[in-house]
């Protein structure tokens, strides 16, 4: 094999790798699961924020 | 007996209020070399007041300190919020705030002595590449420590791409940095020649797709949703664009060593990987304004929101000029003229430092016990908005402007194949440029005192009035708390 070879490989490669992401994002099987894992930042919210401890930190 | 504090935000509050301190300092400087280009006797004739030295300084401090800042305060502050766990070690954290500024003073009293290494955007000398080296491994300790404890089974894709640049930050920093050291203030890079000139440009276009692209994406994933209160467009899309931005970024810096001594395939390579290199990068940018789908009204309200999106556009304007100045055939054109300089401008402050502000908009009021985004003045933060666009838009334009005229005067050659112009020609006719630019600049930068000073206004009043009696910005979180 020379290296002609490996880069052929390398590409061949990256073009499967890619598509795998592409199935995997897009499986219709994962699909609720995504949309739950979108709505992460928004779980338990600024519940904590306003706590008189914390804002005694943040002024100290 | 009090509650512990749940999260910790006083490493989040210190890097944030730094932001707004390295924004301003690091765009001052900017603004006085602009100065210096348009009117030269700006330099006064002092070694540590010229355009040479000051520009390192200015580079800096705006990417490292002001951008630097921003991604600490806000990947330290998401990886909390949706990995719903504190820090795994308060005291790692700080070191990480204190070696950081430590690292950004010495590179304020070592550049504008004249000490430096000459690589760009990796300037600093060997003893502070080595303090910033040991600095951001422990800040990849603190953050992925804290991913390992997290009480949520899924990674939120910001930390995707704050950890992607953490990582490749760190292999570039060390990889390009390697020197053989002669005294404590001189070395050499180990590599020679034109690889040298590879490996700087692989660093420093990934100083852009990694420190400058991906941890801001990472910005966008949080903020944007949160401040639009919806989730994210397509969070597939995320994990697609995700790993294509990354895997195609490391590619692209050839693209900056067009027609040098660099082999031409390897240019070619350069060219075509930063070619498609548009593609996960429209990816991002369409994933965010589209987020805003169905609730584009809130652009009429929020000028936090305007930060946001209109980075996003801003984004994908110079991500789709940056393919295009990669082809040989513009690049002929572009290269070495100011329209380069507008390019990573209409990236850096429309893109980096706006989602910056918007961001920093978000969160600051939270360190003071206040609701998300509720600033002291709401108005002053949508004179910050339009001082900022107004201030990129003259910008860029001006540069444009300048760049392809100096493109166009330098290859302009007579009938007997004499060049038409001189150097010092072009630099005459683009003094009008220059004098734009200052303004331009000077009006940003102008908006970056208005941010400090409603922030200051916003603690004065979080002091006063601990609970947020009457919110400035209705219901931007869901829930307020009590």
């Amino acid at each position: 094999m020379d290296i002609t070879d490996f880069r052929s490989l390398a590409t061949v490669l990256c073009a499967i790798g890619f598509t795998a992401v592409v199935w995997w994002a897009y499986g219709s099987s994962r699909k609720e699961r995504f949309e739950q894992d979108a709505l992460l930042p928004f779980i338990e919210d600024d519940a904590e924020a306003g706590t008189p401890a914390q804002r005694e930190e943040q002024s100290s | 007996m009090t509650a512990p504090t749940r999260y910790n935000y006083k490493v989040v509050h210190q890097f944030a209020i730094m932001t707004v301190v390295w924004g301003i300092v690091g765009m001052l400087v900017g603004v006085f070399i602009a100065a210096q280009l348009a009117w030269p006797a700006l330099n006064f004739d002092t070694s540590w007041l010229s355009f040479g030295r000051l520009r390192p300084l200015h580079t800096n401090a705006v990417i490292f300190a002001f951008g630097g800042s921003a991604l600490m305060a806000t990947s330290l502050f998401v990886v909390q919020r949706t990995c719903h766990t504190r820090l795994i070690s308060d005291r790692l954290a700080a070191f990480v705030f204190w070696g950081w500024q430590a690292v950004i003073v010495a590179a304020a009293i070592t550049l504008p002595m004249g000490l430096t290494s000459s690589k760009e955007y990796a300037e600093l000398e060997w003893p502070i590449d080595v303090l910033i080296a040991i600095v951001w491994i422990c800040y990849a300790i603190v953050f992925f420590g804290t991913i390992t404890k997290r009480k949520e089974k899924h990674i939120y894709v910001a930390n995707w791409f704050f950890g992607a640049f953490i990582i490749a930050v760190a292999i570039l920093h060390i990889i390009n940095s390697l020197a053989l050291p002669v005294t404590l203030t001189k070395s050499y890079s180990v590599y020679s020649g034109t690889v040298d000139a590879l490996v700087q440009w692989w660093y420093g276009h990934n100083a852009v797709g990694f420190f400058l692209t991906a941890g801001f994406l990472g910005i966008m994933y949080y903020f944007v949703p949160k401040q639009a209160e919806r989730p994210v467009y397509s969070y597939r899309l995320s994990v697609v664009h995700f790993w294509a931005l990354i895997a195609i970024y490391v590619w692209a810096g050839p693209h900056h060593l067009h027609f040098t001594s660099l082999p031409d395939w390897t240019q070619s390579v350069g060219m075509a990987m930063s070619l498609v290199l548009l593609a996960p990068s429209w990816g991002g940018m369409i994933n965010g304004i589209m987020t805003l789908s169905g609730a584009w009204d809130k652009l009429r309200t929020d000028p936090i929101l305007k930060f946001l999106i209109v980075s996003l556009s801003f984004y994908g304007m110079s991500t789709f000029e940056g393919p295009m100045m990669s082809i040989k055939s513009v690049n002929a054109l572009s290269h070495y003229t100011d329209w380069t300089i507008g390019h990573v401008h209409s990236g850096a402050l429309g893109w980096v430092a706006m989602i910056s502000i918007g961001s920093m908009y978000h969160l600051i009021p939270l360190m003071y016990g206040r609701r998300a985004g509720a600033m002291y003045s709401v108005k002053l933060i949508d004179l910050h908005f339009w001082l900022s666009t107004i201030g990129t838009v003259l910008y860029i334009v001006s540069m444009w402007v300048n760049g392809l005229m100096q493109g166009l005067m330098w290859r302009a050659v007579n009938s007997d194949g004499t060049l038409t112009y001189s150097f010092i020609e072009s630099v005459e006719a683009s003094y009008a440029g220059y004098v734009v630019r200052f303004i331009g600049g000077a009006i940003f930068f102008a908006g970056m005192l208005v941010m400090a000073y409603n922030i200051w206004k916003t603690r004065q009043l979080a002091l006063a009035n601990p609970l947020p009696a009457d919110d400035l910005i209705d219901s931007n979180v869901q829930g307020a708390h009590a």
